[in-house]
């Protein structure tokens, strides 16, 4: 993707292939191209492409797929930190950038 | 209204909002909204019908939703709309109650007709609401039961934006309602093509990019968040400045104290404006440290400008004050543009965060405390 990549080896995204059923929602609900079909089973193509937005985990039906979903957003993380209720999103939704609650 | 049961939905529900969503809304969305262009009779009661062209009022309030000036208010009312002349047959597609998403929905199908669907988000966007859970698979269960959809159209399908899958479970809303959930591509602008291809998205319609374009109208929300720090700033760099410095109080003022509000506010462009955009460009994947090479730059620029006396020691003291302020503002202001990203995980910014919080804070000082020496020195 256009050189916008974040940290290597950082996000909680796991994979059981043993639960999945290939049913292949998780490749498509996937933003990222994190996820890819072999055959019948899902394998993850691009780990590091993750942004763990959780749309794959909330879309398995055998809970195969597991990830500690969130908003990747430094001033929601100190806000938290801060003891603020932390409501902030800022992130592009489709065709409306904006939108969010920051600021 | 109808009752029903939410099981499944009920135990998991990960958002503490949910108890209103039960209890609040009106079944039918009020046909007198300014962007409502008539009315159309259905099996389910009166709809509101829309049309797929966008009036001025409805693009400036696109223009002041993105200055951020009216946001809050910016939404509609749930529920079920008419655009164009949909029947039976038509697709019904789901929205957010924040005007802007469902402007962009019907603006990209020009002369089709369809039901739309809009969810109760709290006038939030699809992408931040699914992430809360507003947009969710509960608040669309019950639309549907509420809108009586089952009354108006033959089918069982609808039409998600993709960006709305992270608060949706497809299947629970197939096992429940009985209606299948069909992912649509990330931009509505892609709607069309989808359509035609018997609802079939491309890869490319499937992923999120990060564009220029994207990144260009970001920029204004950047500032503005800058800018909340900046108004405290400059009142004590000119005061500082004033009361040290070689000459008298109001001549130090405008050199020194001026200059650092100008330098200040270089870092603050190039961590909220040059980041964004140059984004793709500048090295390494952390956000702090593309934002501290543009800090150091802009040092660089400012020690220049000034023509710092690099021979003498309070020249010196003040040349690596500014080496030290500028790239942590920079580095601060560009770590907090993750939040705007598409493409940084909640894991990877606290990751950031442990290393260059503290390096920021601390850089900062120890940059006030040295200028503040060099402005003394004098």
């Amino acid at each position: 993707m256009d050189g916008l990549v974040y940290l290597k080896n950082v996000v909680t995204l796991k994979l059981d292939e043993q639960k999945c059923n290939g049913c292949g929602m998780c490749a498509e609900v996937c933003p990222h191209r994190v996820f890819q079909l072999n055959g019948r089973k899902a394998s993850l193509r691009d780990r590091d492409a993750c942004m763990e937005c959780g749309a794959c985990r909330r879309n398995c039906p055998t809970g195969a797929v597991f990830v500690e979903s969130g908003v990747g957003c430094a001033a929601a993380v100190m806000s938290t930190l801060l003891g603020k209720q932390g409501d902030c999103c800022c992130g592009p939704g489709a065709g409306d950038p904006v939108g969010g609650c920051c600021g | 209204m109808d009752e029903f049961e939410l099981p499944v939905i009920q135990q998991q529900r990960g958002c503490d909002c949910g108890e209103n969503l039960l209890t609040s809304g009106k079944p039918m969305p009020d046909v007198h909204q300014s962007f409502v262009r008539g009315v159309v009779e259905t099996a389910a009661g009166r709809l509101p019908k829309v049309s797929s062209t966008l009036s001025r009022r409805d693009r400036w309030g696109a223009v002041r939703a993105r200055l951020s000036a009216f946001r809050m208010a910016y939404r509609i009312d749930p529920g079920l709309y008419a655009l164009g002349e949909p029947d039976g047959q038509s697709p019904v597609l789901v929205s957010a109650n924040y005007k802007m998403s469902f402007d962009v929905l019907r603006a990209s199908l020009a002369g089709r007709s369809a039901w739309i669907l809009v969810l109760d988000t709290r006038g939030i966007n699809v992408w931040c609401a699914a992430g809360k859970g507003t947009f969710g698979t509960e608040e669309l269960i019950r639309r549907i039961e509420l809108s009586g959809l089952r009354k108006i159209v033959a089918h069982r399908k609808l039409i998600l934006p993709q960006l709305g899958a992270p608060g949706v479970a497809a299947y629970q809303v197939k096992k429940i309602s009985g209606f299948e959930v069909l992912y649509g591509p990330v931009h509505a602008r892609d709607l069309p093509a989808y359509l035609d291809a018997g609802c079939h998205a491309t890869a490319a319609m499937r992923t999120m990019p990060f564009s220029l374009r994207d990144r260009v109208l970001l920029v204004p929300i950047e500032l503005r968040g800058a800018m909340k720090y900046f108004f405290m700033l400059p009142a004590f760099f000119l005061l500082i400045g004033g009361l040290g410095g070689p000459k008298d109080f109001w001549s130090n003022v405008t050199q020194t104290g001026l200059f650092a509000v100008l330098a200040l506010l270089g870092a603050l462009i190039g961590g909220a404006v040059l980041v964004p955009l140059l984004l793709p460009y500048l090295p390494g994947r952390a956000f702090s440290v593309k934002g501290l090479w543009v800090g150091l730059v802009i040092a660089m620029m400012c020690i220049v400008l000034r023509e710092m006396n690099l021979t003498t020691w309070p020249g010196r003291v003040e040349a690596a004050s500014w080496f030290l302020i500028l790239p942590a503002v920079s580095a601060y202001l560009a770590m907090n543009f993750t939040g705007c990203s598409t493409f940084t995980s909640l894991s990877g910014v606290k990751k950031e965060m442990r290393w260059a919080l503290p390096l920021q804070i601390a850089g900062g000082l120890a940059g006030v405390i040295l200028w503040i020496g060099a402005a003394l020195m004098f």
